[in-house]
Parts: structure tokens; sequence; C-alpha cells
């Protein structure tokens, strides 16, 4: 491992490529620190993002009015503003009004941190879109088909979740696939209020060591990956639940 | 006063009194009024857009009705403090376009409902499945989902989902009316031998033939009311209003 590490060391004196994150064990460490952020903070927004789609379609389908309006306000509020200030409002507006309470070294501090935001906005970014999407699919699932479930007793709450939903996702995967890939790219937003996430730490090596092209092309690198892998993983789900003779 | 008088089998297990309904300014259903006796088998026909399918799933409650009443072994099927459940456990529907749930298998189309509907005990129910697509001549597709039957196998499926939920009345909405005509017949065969254990059925159907020889009485609808009843016998062979003899007339 150590010869690993000491190549890049001579590949920087006699290329000039200054990769200071394999040689230089602090600049590691903040990597890979960030490299664990931004997955966390991916996979926590696409969890509750889903789950904001699940349950935010499954309100729109409501008898009552009041009910469908809130979802179709929170979606307009959402889809129309631009994620970044809608963090911002997150983390600087609503953050001041929370209670400060006292951290571990004595300060006062506001009780959710910047993470916790990030992730909350993001969330509620994602899943406005996730619930467009969610919709889009329930009202491909004919309405003969929910009309079976009710005459054998279903209620409303179990159609939807034994019968309506596995069909809507087979529908709307390949729009929710999009939705979540540009949620993952949208978590480096989360560098705007100082998440200590990939394009964060990124930043704060080139200004260590001035190797800006280095950082850029390695930052790139690693979102084809991640993206790749969650893309992949996608389409293994969509074939997994593939059934024949349907949505095909 | 709408509530459960308490009913014995010697009365009508569907109790039909001045039903009217309309979709919008549309009436359908215009006052109709009709008994069924526990294992009678009643057919109804009539052309389309006399309102035959939307009495059928007025039964069920699918839809609600505006006027009258209708009851189930006395209960009251529109009573709005009725629940739903108890009410589906006594009246089993099938549809014309099968309606089966496409991503289950033919074995969990039947299983689902009784297990998550009504929590009973999974290898029971199973069992039960197993044994109800045998009766419909189904063995060897428990594992096939409904993309890889065909019609009348999935028909056949629709019906034994329904009867997992050991109901007391089966609904049947031109259930033959999307097949294949050669694959009409498996699908009568299966209602015929339900019918003969003594189910309770209503057809609504276009089948003649096979009402003629099924059914205990005949309906004839039109325009939202029962223009003429009676046993097929008469029914068929000396038809009184002269919209049952145009209607019959075109039809055999």
């Amino acid at each position: 491992m150590e010869g690993f590490f000491a190549w890049f060391q001579w590949l920087y004196d006699e290329t000039g490529i200054n990769l200071t994150y394999f040689y230089d064990s602090f600049d590691r460490a903040r990597m890979i620190g960030g490299f664990f952020t931004t997955i966390w903070l991916s996979l926590v927004c696409l969890f509750f993002s889903s789950i904001i789609g699940i349950v935010g379609a499954w309100l729109q389908g409501s008898r009552l009015v009041w009910t469908r309006r809130i979802v179709q306000g929170y979606i307009q509020f959402f889809r129309n503003t631009p994620p970044l200030v809608q963090m911002y409002f997150f983390f600087f507006a609503l953050g001041n009004l929370l209670p400060r309470v006292k951290s571990e070294f004595g300060f006062m501090e506001p009780m959710l941190g910047n993470f916790t935001w990030a992730a909350i906005s993001l969330s509620f970014f994602a899943g406005a879109f996730n619930v467009e999407i969610f919709r889009s699919g329930i009202e491909a699932v004919p309405e003969s088909t929910r009309e079976a479930a009710e005459s054998l007793g279903y209620n409303r709450l179990q159609s939807y979740l034994y019968v309506v939903l596995p069909l809507a996702f087979r529908v709307c995967l390949p729009a929710l696939n999009n939705n979540l890939v540009n949620l993952v790219k949208t978590t480096t937003l989360a560098y705007a209020i100082a998440v200590p996430e990939l394009l964060y730490v990124s930043n704060q090596i080139w200004s260590d060591s001035v190797n800006v092209p280095e950082m850029m092309t390695t930052l790139l690198i690693l979102y084809v990956a991640l993206v790749g892998l969650l893309v992949w993983a996608m389409h293994r789900w969509e074939r997994a639940i593939r059934v024949p003779g349907y949505g095909t | 006063m709408t509530d459960t008088q308490t009913w014995t089998a010697d009365q009508p297990i569907v109790r039909i009194t001045d039903v009217h309904k309309s979709f919008g300014a549309v009436e359908v259903l215009k006052g109709v009024s009709l008994d069924v006796m526990k294992g009678d088998v009643i057919c109804i026909i009539g052309p389309s857009g006399s309102g035959k399918s939307t009495l059928l799933r007025c039964i069920n409650a699918l839809v609600p009705i505006n006027k009258g009443s209708i009851r189930v072994e006395g209960q009251e099927v529109h009573d709005p403090k009725l629940n739903k459940l108890e009410l589906r456990k006594k009246v089993g529907m099938v549809f014309q376009q099968y309606n089966l749930f496409p991503h289950k298998t033919a074995l969990q189309n039947v299983m689902m409902a009784p297990v998550t509907v009504l929590k009973q005990n999974k290898t029971e129910v199973e069992a039960r499945a197993y044994a109800l697509l045998k009766k419909v001549r189904l063995e060897g597709k428990e594992p096939s989902y409904p993309g890889e039957l065909s019609g009348g196998q999935q028909q056949r499926v629709a019906i034994a989902r329904s009867l997992a939920m050991n109901p007391d009345v089966m609904l049947f909405d031109e259930v033959t009316a999307a097949l294949d005509p050669e694959t009409v017949k498996e699908v009568l065969v299966t209602i015929r031998e339900l019918a003969e254990e003594g189910m309770t059925c209503l057809l609504v159907t276009h089948e003649m033939g096979f009402a003629r020889e099924l059914a205990d009485h005949m309906y004839f609808t039109d325009r939202g009311v029962i223009v003429e009843h009676g046993p097929p016998e008469d029914f068929f062979a000396n038809p009184k209003d002269p919209r049952t003899k145009e209607f019959l007339g075109q039809i055999l």
C-alpha cells in the first residue's frame, strides 16, 4: 500500500500531476470522508424523497379537496423555485427560527445542523417531482383493476399498497430513475451550506494544494461512477420486478 | 329503519326494490325490482346500455344508488354505516375484462384477498387456492402470470379468486364477452359446475343457449327497466313484450 501511495508522490515529482489524496494521509481522510458524506446524503434523500413521493401521490387521490390542494401547493412551491434558494431558505431562514441548544463544547448552536438541513431540503425538492412521477404511474393503473380489488374487500389503503403501487412502480421506474440520478448530482448543492461532501472537500484540497484541474477531473470521474452504480442498480431492480405480459 | 332484519334462507338472498340510478343527467336504472332466492341462477339479458351491468355493480356497492333498496341476506347494501368488507365477503364478482392483478401469479391472485384482507392463515389459504385452481381446471398453471395465460384461463383464475373469499352470491358481468369463441366454453363449464353445486349466481350474459339451459329465471332489461321476466322455457318460447321479441329475434 505504501508503495502505491509513494508512486503518486513520484508521479507528482515527475509530471506535476498532483493527486494529494493518494499520498497525503490528511487529504486522503478528507476525500474519503467527503465520499461517504455524499453517499450518505444521497441515500437519505433517495429514501425520504421516495417516501414523500409515495405518500404525496396517495394524498393526491384523497377525497378531501384541501388535502389535494395542499399537496398541489407543495409541488408548485418546490418545483418552481431553485433548489439552491430552497436550501438557503431552509438553512438560513427556517434554521434560525428553531430554538438553539448547547453543543458538546458548551456553545449555543442551531438545533439542526447543515447536513440535516441539506437532507431535508433536497428530499422535499426531489420528493415534489416524485409525487408527480408516482401519480403518472398510478394513473396508468386501470380503474377496473382497482375495482376488482374493491370487490374483493380491499379498502383504499390496501388497494393502494398491494395493487396500485406495485403496478405504478413498474410504469414509472424509468422516470423515477431520471429524478433520482438528478438528486444524486444535486447533493453537490450542499456545498453552499458547508456540508463536507465531495465537492466541498475537493475545494478544500485544491485551496491548499492548488491542484484544481486534478481535483475537478477526480470529481467528474467519481460522479460518473456513483451515478453509474445507481443506474445499474435501478436497472437490475427494473428487470427483477418485470412481469411477463405487463408493461412491455 | 334500514337495519338488518334477521334473515333466513327462505327469504330472498338478494332483494332489489325500486332501484334508481343516474349518471349525471342520464338515468340508467328507472325503478328495478327483483328477488333472488338462495341457490337460484338468474340471467339478465338486454341490449347494451340497458343498465344490466350497472345493476350488478350496485349489488356489491361498486356504484352507489340514488333511490330504492338492495338487500343481501337482509342487510341493506347502501346503508352508509355498512361495513363494506362484510358485504364483499358475501358477494363475489367476476368482470368482463378479468381484471386480474398482473404482477401476481395465478396462485397469488387467488391467495391475496384472503391473506391481506381477511388475514387468514397463509398455509391454509394456499392449500385452498391450489384446490380452487384445480376446480377451475388450471392445475399446473399456479406459477403463471396473467400475461402468460389465455383469456379463458385468466377468467377462470378470476372466478377462483372470487371463490377464495367464500361468497354466498356470485355476480358475473358479461364474463365471456371478451373471450375467443373456443375458450367461452371452458368458462361456461366452470360456471355451470358452480351453479350445480348450489351457488347463487346472477349473470349478465349474451350466451342465450347457456342462459336457457342453466337459468332458473330470465330477466330482460331495456332502457333501465325490467321489461319482462319468467322461467326460461316460457321466456324464450313465447316472449310477450314486443321489445323482448325483437331482441330475441335479433340474437337467436
